[in-house]
């Protein structure tokens, strides 16, 4: 097994899929001799050619049409938008055109596309790059959103991404590309989407989160135990689908949860958690479900975004306010 | 201090009239039938010729059954087609099998004399799922309800056409308005970039709803936007069948040849509203200007042509007339005999397997739908 980190488990997907399936192409602003701004597609076109990984004009709207005609004629599309804050370039595509698909067309067409994108704060970028904007693709029935926190479940992820027929939304936080690495298997494996996986069990407190807060979350949960607490993290991976079933089940034994969500708290993925709390398992709680995320501000300059962005410590405060209800 | 200029950096009106000048309408019938440009003539056989003709009356009719189906409550959104069948049916009419159709909302007579059944055209109309459920070997999408989307999607097509080594073509529609729309830029020239087998079609019916063209752009022409794209562009008599027809031929020949795309614009005009849903077309355009434009109708003109060479008479024409009028009626008793769409129908083809909360919700409306 390798050492990797995030963005070398992300190559490694690609590269597999690009030698499973000669219907996979790979194509983006930079992505060909460049290798990516994040060198995410690094040496990809040297061994696949610039037939299956290519650079496209600047425009991304264009990409995102193109993956959906790429997918009529029956290819499996893997575009790259540079930052996911260019993603309202690119909105319709994505919501109107690919996510409907199969709905507009009776089931005749589906549209096997899986659009990677870079987001996420805590890197200093300039302004529309790391905004949290998967609320504009969650709420949109049709497509999967998939967003990786470590660089195990990016490569099995995105292998599932890429091989789903539906259209799949695949975001990596920019600050987990190179923060560590991990041992990930150099043979192909899966992980199926819409399942969350458990990271750490416990018997007082759910977490439910996802993306760089996951890693927050863990600190988080670590200092808890050290006062005697036992938090139980969930990593929901999968945003769109939720899986409904762990978050339900760890509630029930725990009887507390609070959502963790590095968006602003207006952008509904942590409410939408609450909500589906309430639905299923109000009966089992025995404190409030609380949230921990950024301000309803726009995405900030870089200078204040240390502050902005939710933290452990944020976690922890809220955490107590629900083991001391 | 800033010295004055003696001179401006370049001629700008120079400039346009440089572009501008290579956009001559091309036309080879003019209004009374004759042939007007004999080197252009196409190599089409009298059969051919009275095909073309069956077709264009044929959607005449079907556009005027649809209207009036439309006003009886039998139909549902409807945009009429009347004065523009050169552009659209001479267009697909030099066309292949095996080429893409990305229509636009008002491009359903192409989508039917591709294959699509005239039942699936009445149950699009109708807002009923499987209208929209074409085979997967006719190669055409539903009609676009986004301006210009079907623009970028067209380029996809191409270049995956391209990439298959498949001597086939993708060919996508809009009115004038839609070549104000970001998306047909990127089309037109993402498809160049990639030297993709696409035609881009812009019919210019005059009025994007009521906007005239005018107001669309500074452009003299619509073609000429090609320019900036770096491909070709032609402007073409949409009232024309024989030139529509040999100027779509023409960037066929080219596409597959590995020439990459073109961009036509035909210009043409809708008689009817821009859509049935309350559009009042004597609002933006005066009776004057829809006189001067039946003067060029492409069924009169191509009648005339036809008749001069003894290839057309009224009985054919009426023997078309009373077969669209029984395929009409036939295609509208099917759509009225097709079980009414459910919800939970819909919640089946959303994705490939319904995750948790489809599949609770479809439960709930499985009841409520048995009820």
């Amino acid at each position: 097994m390798a050492q990797m980190t995030m963005i070398q488990a992300i190559t490694d997907a690609l590269r597999t899929e690009l030698r499973n399936d000669e219907n996979v192409l790979v194509f983006g602003e930079d992505v060909g001799v460049n290798g990516g701004v994040f060198r995410a597609t690094e040496g990809l076109q040297k061994e696949f050619g610039e037939d299956r990984v290519f650079d496209t004009p600047l425009a991304e709207s264009g990409i995102g049409g193109l993956a959906v005609g790429l997918g009529l004629e029956g290819f499996r599309p893997v575009p790259e938008i540079q930052f996911f804050g260019f993603v309202f370039e690119v909105i319709d595509s994505v919501n109107a055109q690919l996510a409907r698909m199969r709905y507009r067309s009776g089931g005749v067409y589906n549209a096997p596309v899986t659009i990677r994108s870079p987001f996420g704060g805590g890197v200093h970028t300039p302004e529309l790059h790391a905004d949290s904007l998967e609320l504009l693709v969650t709420s949109q029935p049709g497509l999967k959103v998939v967003i990786p926190s470590t660089p195990y479940d990016a490569k099995g992820l995105l292998i599932a991404a890429i091989r789903d027929n539906d259209p799949v939304v695949f975001l990596e936080h920019m600050k987990l590309y190179r923060s560590f690495r991990q041992e990930v298997p150099e043979e192909e494996y899966t992980i199926e989407l819409g399942k969350a996986d458990v990271k750490r069990e416990g018997t007082d407190l759910t977490i439910v989160t996802y993306g760089a807060m996951v890693h927050e979350s863990l600190k988080a949960a670590e200092e808890l135990e050290k006062e005697g607490h036992s938090v139980e993290v969930i990593d929901l991976r999968t945003i769109q689908p939720l899986d409904i079933e762990t978050i339900i089940a760890s509630v029930e034994k725990t009887n507390r949860a609070i959502v963790v969500q590095e968006a602003q708290k207006q952008a509904g993925i942590a409410a939408n958690v609450v909500a589906e709390i309430m639905d299923r398992a109000v009966l089992s709680l025995e404190a409030p479900v609380l949230r921990v995320a950024a301000p309803d501000t726009v995405f900030p300059f870089s200078q204040a975004e240390t502050v902005w962005l939710p933290n452990y410590t944020d976690v922890i405060e809220t955490a107590k306010k629900v083991l001391n209800f | 201090m800033a010295s004055k200029a003696k001179k401006a950096p370049f001629d700008a009106v120079k400039t346009l009239e440089h572009i501008e000048q290579q956009f001559e309408m091309v036309q080879i019938l003019n209004e009374q039938g004759e042939v007007v440009n004999e080197d252009l003539m196409p190599d089409l056989s009298d059969d051919q010729l009275q095909e073309l003709m069956r077709r264009m009356v044929y959607t005449r009719i079907l556009d005027q059954r649809s209207i009036s189906l439309n006003r009886q409550g039998r139909l549902g959104f409807y945009a009429p087609t009347a004065g523009q069948e050169a552009s659209q049916i001479a267009s697909h009419f030099a066309l292949e099998q095996a080429d893409w159709i990305l229509p636009g909302y008002r491009d359903v007579p192409q989508l039917i004399w591709h294959g699509l059944p005239l039942t699936q055209a009445f149950l699009f109309s109708r807002g009923h799922f499987k209208g929209n459920q074409a085979a997967k070997d006719l190669n055409v999408l539903s009609p676009q309800i986004i301006i210009g989307a079907q623009y970028i999607q067209t380029a996809g097509v191409a270049l995956g056409l391209k990439k298959r080594g498949k001597e086939a073509v993708a060919v996508t529609y809009t009115g004038d308005g839609g070549s104000s729309q970001g998306d047909f830029y990127e089309g037109i020239n993402f498809a160049g970039a990639f030297k993709a087998p696409a035609i881009f079609f812009v019919q210019n019916n005059q009025f994007a709803i009521s906007t005239p063209r005018e107001k669309q752009t500074a452009a003299t022409t619509i073609a000429q936007k090609a320019v900036a794209a770096g491909i070709p562009g032609i402007l073409v008599d949409g009232m024309d069948p024989l030139a529509v027809y040999v100027a779509t031929s023409d960037a066929r020949k080219r596409a597959i040849a590995g020439e990459g795309p073109t961009l036509i614009e035909t210009l043409c005009f809708r008689y009817g509203p821009h859509t049935m849903a309350g559009d009042d077309p004597t609002r933006y355009r005066s009776s004057e200007m829809e006189t001067e434009w039946e003067k060029k109708d492409p069924l009169v003109r191509f009648r005339k042509f036809l008749e001069a060479k003894g290839l057309w008479s009224e009985e054919k024409e009426n023997e078309v007339i009373e077969q669209a009028k029984e395929d009409i009626k036939q295609a509208i008793k099917e759509a009225d005999a097709t079980p009414k769409q459910k919800v939970t129908d819909l919640m089946e083809i959303m994705y490939e397997e319904m995750p948790y909360n489809l599949k609770e919700q479809y439960e709930i409306f499985k009841e409520k739908e048995s009820k």
